[in-house]
């Protein structure tokens, strides 16, 4: 919602918001002292976000971060009398970024709910650091008092910002800052491979992503956040409190993000105002003393039982319901008509693009190498005692399109898996363009010009069509690591080419901006083929492109993939024979996990042994094709 | 400064401590094991066990009595809440099944707050288990002693539930493959409600035997929450024998590293655990690839 609006739209409403806050606020009767207290957290909230909401990674350490950019910034403030606050606050910062590095090598070597207990233990090991092997420097329970306050020269005058309003300008500055680059991160190419992470991480590193190296950024991108608002909180208060490196802490700040909404950037601000304006209520007016958070415990509660994205999702979610009611006619153009005209003008594209490929070539080089583009040799490979595949031989010209038959368990999909490198093999070899790429990861394959598309769709459910031919074309066009975290997609050269001309050959184009969830299944079965060819490859392994499919969309798709097959190797694995044959320059059937026989479509029907893996021990001439159809 | 019987009593501590702590870790994994989920609450559940076997014991002044009242109404609060809340959140993601269990800890520690107020309670131990004993070189708490007899004895009885009773079998297989126990007939769904009531139940009675070593407050989960994550990422998710092993390691890091300096305690915990993730990341008796 928020990328389809103007640029610059929703910073110009944040800064007209934050300049309304102290012209409004007061009237109400809030304390200015809440409104900073909001801020502070909204800002530590914002780095949170881009770790949970936009990555998927839920940190419950976050408070060993917020604690060292505070701790460094009120050191240098007190004890160490350095006089500059703003430069004490970026140095806190910076501080907090490297440690957030050093704590991500270790956190990030597990994921999911590992990630969350390791991320747990490591904050309580900076808490009981602070009060005890550095308490000297910490003050231990005591806490950094007497944090000064920043002030501007201006050349003609000082302004001092002191407490309460007067601080106001200085915190919300800093939360302006902070959403801008925000902002800016989450619409970069970086954002971008950010969700496609927390949408389906093994895809995300099989279209040539370095996840690792990315979830390493998002962390330490927290962890910058992180600092600056535990700087910014001992300026807030004076103190630097060794509350600040509690579980509390940690916690308070999920809670705040999952009410307001993750995702959003504004959730853990708008959770911060609910969290902390309640306690007020509840503590004072009500009267109710401590029960508050029980009180707040329950609402949490209920509020992840029943709103799932938070106050801000919940919105949304509201906004587009009576948009729908609305308007209950649905544009149906959007619907997946495969009309005449837009079959033809899908392949008038794919032509075109069929024969701009060449030209237009990346560092994918297809046609330049002739001979084998793929060779492995004595491919084996054993799960414990079970034999998957046994001394496979397996060459593949540049050009060709080869098809793999086999019964089910015959080996086939591991064949795959160890060719892209998803799993290593027992023993054996892989030659890709005549390098060895036995033992490489998933990532530099891809990377090289080997992808395959699933088996089993691998998409990136909750975002649209086109994102997710843009996450596939950017690691093809940025490389498998880049930071370029201030630039926008729009801006990378190559990539709306790419994208709209992979989604014409896949005839998905009238569906671009539709989420993934709400596709047909044949559609996220082009898709899927889409996403392995957006990154271009030199070499495309479908892994049964047709399996599930209607018998028209079957015949659809079998057009796609011949038009798919100009200019490139492809191998193919499918079940359904009449089609493989129609399509394969040359089959090769696995059986028990060895190659059984390899030949032209018309050697293979005809072949003796193929109709006894198939049909089992019936001798004699059997029309295969009938048998099988 | 550091003698001999120091050491060893340091030692028994560890066990104790190491005992307590394999309970509750194997609480935690058969849970997160067989049903997908990490229970957050699972200190607050160790600390609502305290509690209740303390409420037990002002009305009956009965140790066992508050040691079966404790376990008890854990096993109803684990029923209860798998019935009530945790069975929605099997579909969804686990980050929302984090955040769930982790709205539920902080409800039940500021329950218990409220009611009983932030001010330690305390159960005396048992008059069997009073007074020190004499070890021949030294002495040492009688009940610190016991503890360690209590909970192995409890290990050994969800060991035995585990891997002798029909149940165990279907509780081990759902741990590798719930879908496939699913489909074979076998009803999950209610296999689940029971596995959550055991792991509550395993909280809860860690919760009362530990009442009487170390005084009560509501916020007497927390810190072994943590520890009993760092058990489960040295010994393996979803194994046993690791949470027994990890517990083990985890409660003699603490208490040898505390006779020294106990603010290192947390450092030395941590220092392993990462040793632990570099050398082995699935856990020492950790199969690959259970996430």
């Amino acid at each position: 919602m928020m990328r389809t609006q103007r640029p610059g739209r929703v910073e110009l409403l944040t800064a007209i918001g934050l300049v309304l806050v102290p012209l409004i606020l007061p009237y109400l009767g809030s304390a200015p002292n809440t409104v900073n207290r909001i801020l502070v957290w909204g800002l530590f909230g914002i780095g949170f976000d881009i770790l949970f909401g936009y990555t998927g990674l839920l940190s419950f350490g976050q408070s060993a971060l917020y604690g060292t950019g505070g701790f460094v910034a009120a050191y240098l403030l007190t004890r160490a009398g350095f006089p500059y606050v703003w430069l004490a606050l970026i140095i806190g910062m910076v501080a907090a970024a490297v440690v957030g590095y050093l704590v991500g090598l270790i956190a990030l070597r597990r994921t999911g709910i590992y990630f969350a207990m390791i991320t747990v233990a490591i904050a309580e090991v900076f808490y009981f650091v602070e009060f005890n092997p550095l308490s000297e420097w910490t003050g231990g329970e005591n806490g950094l008092p007497g944090v000064p306050t920043p002030s501007l020269y201006l050349g003609f005058t000082t302004i001092h910002f002191t407490s309460g309003w007067s601080l106001y300008p200085f915190l919300a500055a800093c939360y302006f800052i902070g959403i801008v680059v925000a902002l800016r991160i989450v619409r970069s190419p970086v954002g971008a491979i950010f969700r496609a992470i927390r949408e389906n991480p093994l895809r995300a590193a099989a279209v040539g992503h370095n996840i690792h190296a990315y979830k390493l950024a998002a962390f330490v991108i927290a962890a910058a956040y992180a600092g600056l608002a535990g700087g910014l909180l001992g300026v807030l208060q004076a103190f630097m409190p060794p509350e600040a490196f509690t579980f509390d802490t940690s916690g308070q700040l999920v809670i705040q993000t999952a009410i307001g909404g993750r995702g959003t950037l504004f959730g853990p601000l708008l959770g911060a105002a609910v969290w902390l304006f309640l306690q007020d209520f509840l503590q004072a007016t009500l009267g109710l003393g401590a029960a508050w958070k029980l009180v707040l415990g329950l609402v949490f509660v209920l509020l992840v039982v029943f709103l799932r994205h938070g106050i801000i999702g919940g919105f949304v979610d509201l906004y587009r319901f009576v948009k729908r009611r609305k308007a209950p006619v649905e544009p149906r153009e959007a619907a997946p008509s495969p009309g005449v005209a837009d079959e033809q003008a899908a392949h008038a594209v794919a032509a075109k693009t069929a024969h701009a490929q060449p030209a237009r070539r990346l560092h994918h080089a297809a046609s330049d190498y002739t001979g084998p583009i793929l060779q492995a040799t004595g491919l084996t490979k054993h799960y414990g005692g079970v034999i998957a595949n046994a001394d496979i031989d397996f060459t593949v010209n540049a050009g060709e399109l080869r098809g793999i038959i086999g019964p089910n368990g015959a080996g086939k999909s591991t064949f795959f898996k160890m060719l892209t490198c998803e799993v290593p093999p027992t023993s054996g070899k892989i030659v890709f363009e005549g390098r060895d790429i036995t033992g490489m990861s998933v990532t530099d394959v891809c990377q090289l010009g080997l992808t395959k598309s699933y088996q089993v769709n691998q998409l990136f459910n909750r975002l649209t069509v086109r994102e997710n031919v843009v996450i596939a074309a950017l690691a093809e066009l940025r490389g498998k690591f880049k930071l370029d975290m201030l630039g926008s997609v729009a801006s990378i050269p190559g990539l709306d080419e790419q994208v709209s001309s992979t989604l014409a050959l896949v005839n998905l184009t009238r569906r671009r901006d539709t989420p993934v969830s709400e596709l047909a299944y044949g559609e996220k079965r082009r898709l899927e083929v889409g996403l392995a060819l957006a990154s271009s490859p030199a070499l495309l392994l479908l892994d049964e492109p047709l399996a599930g499919m209607s018998p028209v969309e079957r015949g659809e798709t079998v057009k796609l993939l011949k038009s798919i097959a100009q200019g490139r190797t492809m191998i193919i694995i499918d079940h359904d024979m009449d089609a493989l044959f129609e399509l394969a320059e040359r089959v090769t059937v696995l059986q028990e996990g060895r190659v059984l026989v390899e030949g032209t479509p018309d050697e293979i029907k005809r072949n003796a042994k193929v109709q006894e893996a198939y049909l089992g021990g019936v001798h004699g001439v059997i029309d295969v094709d009938e048998a099988l159809a | 400064m550091i003698s001999w019987s120091n050491f060893v009593s340091q030692l028994f501590n560890g066990l104790a401590l190491g005992a307590l702590l394999a309970l509750i870790s194997s609480g935690l994994t058969i849970i997160y094991g067989t049903l997908g989920v990490l229970n957050l609450a699972h200190g607050a559940m160790f600390m609502l066990g305290g509690y209740a076997g303390y409420v037990a014991y002002e009305a009956s002044g009965s140790f066992i009595v508050a040691v079966i009242a404790g376990t008890l109404f854990l096993g109803i609060v684990g029923v209860l809440m798998e019935r009530v809340v945790i069975r929605h959140f099997y579909s969804r993601p686990h980050e929302d099944q984090l955040l769930v269990t982790f709205g539920l800890a902080i409800v039940y520690v500021e329950g218990v707050r409220f009611i009983f107020s932030s001010l330690s309670k305390t159960v005396p131990p048992p008059p069997l288990f009073t007074g020190i004993t004499s070890l021949g070189f030294m002495v040492y708490p009688t009940y610190r002693l016991a503890v360690v007899g209590i909970v192995a004895v409890a290990l050994l009885a969800l060991f035995l539930v585990l891997y002798r009773t029909r149940l165990g079998m279907i509780v081990r297989a759902g741990i590798e493959d719930s879908v496939m126990v699913d489909s074979l007939g076998i009803n999950v769904d209610r296999v689940f409600m029971v596995v959550f009531g055991i792991g509550a139940m395993a909280a809860g009675f860690a919760g009362i035997v530990n009442a009487p070593v170390v005084s009560l407050t509501p916020d007497v989960g927390e810190a072994i929450l943590v520890q009993t994550f760092v058990v489960v990422v040295i010994g393996g998710v979803g194994s046993f024998t690791g949470a027994v092993l990890g517990g083990l390691i985890a409660g003699e890091i603490i208490s040898i590293t505390s006779m020294f300096n106990p603010g290192y305690a947390y450092v030395m915990l941590f220092a392993a655990m990462t040793l632990v993730l570099l050398v082995r990341p699935q856990g020492l008796l950790g199969t690959r690839g259970r996430e």
